[in-house]
């Protein structure tokens, strides 16, 4: 490929890079990423396949454990979900696809191969918007995540509960030319496995792990570098500090008329470097097999079809979705990247219709961009929140049933999902006072007070600003119940009669 | 060492459900026979108060009333490659001394259901690599007719234990002639399943794609019986399917005699015994005719290139981290990789170990991987076109009668050369059973095989069935 034709969007590097890119190199990127599957249990095993926190050992089967005459079993949920995952990924779904088994010795590696999918993959082409970018994926294929090693001293203890986790592996084209291209594809691909509800897609569990290939060449060379690998990147972060180095030391070892490896590389996080692993000489013959213990794969087209019929909203849709709405992208955004509330969103509009609940949808969406998301809350589970309750929150402020501080205490009250917002508003006494009659006897408390004389002779006098410092006595005497406008014109009109 | 016969397992099951022989009784005369023939080296282990605790359970089942099943208190010997929960399991390998098996395969699991018994587990070629016995690390089995000979393999001690009568039944597994071979050179039957007809759950795993598991029995009716106890789908192995073994056949049986197998190359003696059957098939009205089927001839060294690589895979899992033998001296990762293995595998393993990840190899792949499954291809096409014309293929099971201890031993070739029969059923997952065709001037044992099409087992069945009951007239 021709490195002339880059995408044309403003880059986002960092200033290192852009350096480099006045020498006129540019990077290109590919991108392997291993999704773990949210399965009940592991890809061919019936161990549980939640391991977080657990024991090491504990969700293990003999399966797992490689036992002598023990059989994999294909999961059909994996499956599913992969096909879903496909779906997302804009890709073409084989419906034949085949098992492999790559082989190589490690103690984490229980059966001393990996059952993969070498030469028929599940999922075909496909592609991915990146914010802008679009970056297609090659193919994407089911195998088995392998366990862990834990080294303890001169000792290596082996934890087996990941090993048969199922991953799906998501090999794009080198299609990236900079850390943000990078870091906005992992992004975009961790949101499609949420959206598509396939992954839990926690990288603080693992449940995403990247390798990065990179290689550098002149802008506009005919041919693309010599590329290095770096392995089990586990964060966004690290994804982008790596290629970051990597950029610039490929380019360091170019200037200075020296060549590029073909290797593997690791990231170490602590010094913030790529350190060599192998390098192509050293590689691996994995000796890849047919898995002769699993039958070939084979989906009917009604299979995908159904998949198809009861997919989940993408980020897509949801966008679309919300277009009426006028939000800001920052907003749009930053509701999108929790799947609940997007979701719950989407779900309003949808009960409401627009144009007629305009209002009250964007009081939610604000509700959701600058309560629920804050700091303090954004970790909280957002599952119990009821639509209808949301709906009716926001109906009772528009109403001015209650005030802003008010709605919000009720808003965080709804999260345990078990009373509705009328019946927490009377409960917590937090219904706003717009009845004249009632107020107009706290009206009249606070005006026979010595302390607003001041005020009242202000106000006598033309100086109205004065009125403010009332309504507060209002409100503070009604303990904040008063609706402040209704009192203010009664204040008015009691002064001026 | 020669012992009263069994009955047929259904007279014998008739007595434990009337209490006139209880399953005690039957394992104990079991236990005996097999203590006086312990200079043939059946056993890796005898199970015997597993046994006689089953076989108490099922006495006390008869008196009580309570129902026992089609297998009730018959004894039988277990290849030591299942897994039988709570019993030794070592596949005859080092790599496996001491094993206790924390599951029970699925055909044990059947077997026992029906309330047969086992009494022991039996020597192999350790890991089943091997036609004679002789690769064991628990030492050689002998032959039934001549302890001078080879008890033929990888499932020797099972069927020297059914031909001597320590049980009327016993397991095996086949993987290119391992159940046939062994059943010829012992004069007993020996049923290789179609692929996928028994489950290989707790099997230890020779070569996936070609292992099966079966039975060796004293006659086609105990045979198919067994079988059929053990067959069917089953949710732990996912390349399993239903097969009825008592399925019976009406129909006049067409016949093809395979030319390319009655050659020179075959033992005169042997060439002459199965000649012979043929003969008589042909006097019983059966239609026989010859057949000359072009690619067997490249079944052994397809056979001993696919073979080999899932063997190697297969065995990859003994590295001496989470069970089985690791070496001592190991200190560093690949030491205890390379010290268990050299120590824990015998030659053989390692020769196939090597051949297998030789053939799997990046640059050699193609050539020899990839174009034998190619050649296998064209294997199973002929088969299917010649089942288009007969309903059962025969030929010798084996090129000679069973040979010295230590006559192959230094030449694998020419060991892999006793093959060349079985092979090619294997290959293409096809049934096929080792019958017993008659015996050598000097007394040995020649076995003619019956092949079927694909799940057509209750035919080929059918076919030894009704020979027995000739020869008897």
């Amino acid at each position: 490929m021709s490195l002339n034709n880059v995408n044309g969007r403003g880059s986002e590097a960092s200033k290192e890079t852009e350096k480099y890119l006045i020498y006129g190199y540019l990077p290109t990127i590919g991108i392997e990423c291993h999704v773990q599957l949210a399965t009940k249990t592991k890809l061919f095993s019936g161990a549980d396949n939640d391991a977080r926190e657990a024991e090491p050992n504990s969700k293990t089967s003999p399966i797992d454990f490689a036992l002598p005459g023990m059989l994999p079993v294909l999961n059909k949920e994996a499956v599913r979900l992969a096909v879903r995952l496909g779906l997302a990924l804009n890709a073409k779904i084989n419906l034949r696809s085949r098992f492999d088994r790559k082989h190589y010795f490690y103690p984490d590696l229980p059966k001393g191969y990996q059952i993969s999918q070498f030469y028929q993959p599940i999922i075909g082409a496909g592609w991915v918007d990146a914010g802008g970018l679009k970056v297609r994926v090659e193919h994407a294929h089911l195998e088995e995540d392998a366990g862990k090693l834990t080294h303890v001293g001169g000792a290596s203890l082996v934890d087996l509960n990941r090993a048969g986790t199922p991953l799906l592996e998501i090999v794009s084209m080198p299609d990236m030319h900079s850390a943000a291209d990078a870091k906005a594809y992992c992004l975009e691909l961790q949101r499609l496995a949420i959206y598509a509800g396939a992954s839990d897609a926690n990288l603080y569990y693992g449940n995403m792990r990247f390798d990065v290939n990179i290689s550098v060449a002149k802008q506009g060379a005919k041919k693309l570098g010599t590329r290095a690998e770096i392995k089990n990147l586990n964060s966004f972060r690290s994804v982008e500090r790596a290629v970051e180095y990597e950029f610039e030391r490929q380019v360091e070892l170019l200037e200075k008329g020296e060549k590029v490896k073909q290797e593997t590389r690791g990231w170490s996080e602590a010094k913030g470097k790529t350190l060599p692993q192998r390098s192509k000489e050293e590689a691996q013959d994995y000796r890849y097999m047919p898995e002769p213990d699993v039958p070939p794969v084979v989906l009917s087209r009604k299979f995908v079809d159904e998949i198809k019929a009861n997919m989940p909203l993408l980020p897509e849709k949801h966008r679309a979705c919300w277009a009426e709405l006028g939000l800001s992208q920052s907003v749009v955004e930053a509701i999108l990247d929790n799947l609940i509330l997007a979701q719950k969103l989407t779900t309003v509009i949808q009960k409401l219709g627009l144009p007629e609940g305009r209002e009250i949808a964007k009081i939610i969406t604000n509700w959701f961009a600058n309560i629920l998301l804050s700091e303090e809350n954004a970790a909280k589970d957002f599952h119990q929140l009821e639509v209808e309750a949301l709906i009716e929150l926001a109906e009772m402020t528009a109403e001015k049933q209650l005030n802003s501080n008010s709605a919000k205490d009720i808003l965080l009250k709804l999260l345990d999902g078990k009373k509705r917002p009328k019946a927490l508003a009377e409960e917590m006494n937090l219904l706003q006072v717009s009845d004249s009659g009632e107020l107009e006897i706290i009206v009249d408390k606070v005006l026979g007070l010595p302390e607003s004389a001041q005020a009242v002779s202000d106000i006598k006098a033309g100086q109205m600003k004065a009125i403010g410092f009332l309504v507060g006595q209002v409100m503070k005497e009604s303990k904040g119940k008063a609706n402040p406008s209704v009192a203010s014109e009664i204040i008015r009109r009691k002064i001026n009669d | 060492m020669m012992s009263e016969n069994w009955r047929k397992i259904p007279e014998i099951v008739r007595d434990v459900r009337s209490g006139a022989v209880s399953a005690v009784e039957n394992v104990e005369r079991a236990l005996a026979v097999a203590e006086c023939c312990k200079n043939y080296n059946i056993f890796v282990s005898i199970t015997k108060e597993r046994a006689l605790q089953r076989a108490t359970e099922i006495d006390q089942k008869v008196k009580a009333g309570v129902a026992v099943g089609e297998l009730a208190g018959v004894p039988y010997v277990l290849k030591d490659n299942f897994l039988d929960f709570g019993a030794k399991t070592t596949a005859s390998a080092k790599m496996l001394e001491g094993f206790v098996a924390p599951l029970q395969a699925t055909a044990v699991k059947k077997l026992e259901a029906a309330g047969a018994i086992c009494i022991g587990k039996s020597n192999l070629d350790a890991f089943a690599h091997g036609g004679s016995t002789e690769n064991s690390f628990f030492g050689v089995t002998k032959n039934s007719k001549d302890t001078r000979r080879v008890a033929g393999g990888s499932s020797g001690g099972s069927a020297v234990a059914v031909a001597l009568g320590v049980a009327p039944f016993a397991l095996g597994t086949d993987t290119g002639g391992s159940i046939r071979q062994p059943a010829a050179f012992n004069g007993v039957i020996g049923v290789k399943p179609t692929f996928g007809s028994v489950s290989r759950f707790g099997v230890v795993a020779m070569a996936s794609s070609t292992d099966t598991i079966g039975c060796f029995a004293t006659n086609a009716f105990d045979a198919r019986l067994v079988m059929n106890v053990m067959s069917g789908k089953d949710s732990w192995d996912s390349t399993t399917i239903d097969n009825d073994f008592m399925r019976h056949t009406s129909r006049k049986l067409r016949i093809g005699v395979i030319l390319d197998f009655m050659t020179d190359d075959v033992d005169r003696e042997v060439l002459t015994i199965v000649e012979k059957y043929v003969k008589k098939l042909d006097k019983k009205g059966y239609d026989v005719k010859t057949i000359k089927m072009s690619t067997l001839k490249y079944a052994l060294p397809v056979y001993y290139v696919v073979v080999p690589a899932e063997v190697a895979s297969n065995l990859a899992r003994y590295d001496g981290i989470r069970y089985g033998h690791r070496a001592r001296v190991a200190k560093t990762l690949p030491e205890i990789y390379g010290h268990s293995r050299d120590e824990g595998f015998m030659p053989e393993n390692k020769r196939r170990v090597l051949i297998g990840n030789f053939v799997l190899s990046s640059g050699f792949f193609d050539a020899y991987y990839l174009k034998a499954q190619k050649v296998r291809t064209l294997i199973i096409e002929e088969y299917r076109k010649a089942f288009a014309k007969f309903d059962v293929l025969l030929c010798p099971t084996t090129p000679t009668p069973a040979f010295k201890i230590g006559e192959k031993t230094d030449d694998p070739v020419k060991m892999y050369l006793e093959d060349v029969m079985t092979v090619p059923p294997s290959l293409a997952g096809l049934p096929a059973v080792s019958v017993p065709a008659g015996r050598t001037k000097s007394g040995l044992d020649v076995g003619v095989q019956l092949i079927g099409a694909r799940g057509s087992d209750a035919v080929i069945l059918t076919l030894a069935e009704q020979m027995e009951d000739y020869g008897e007239q």
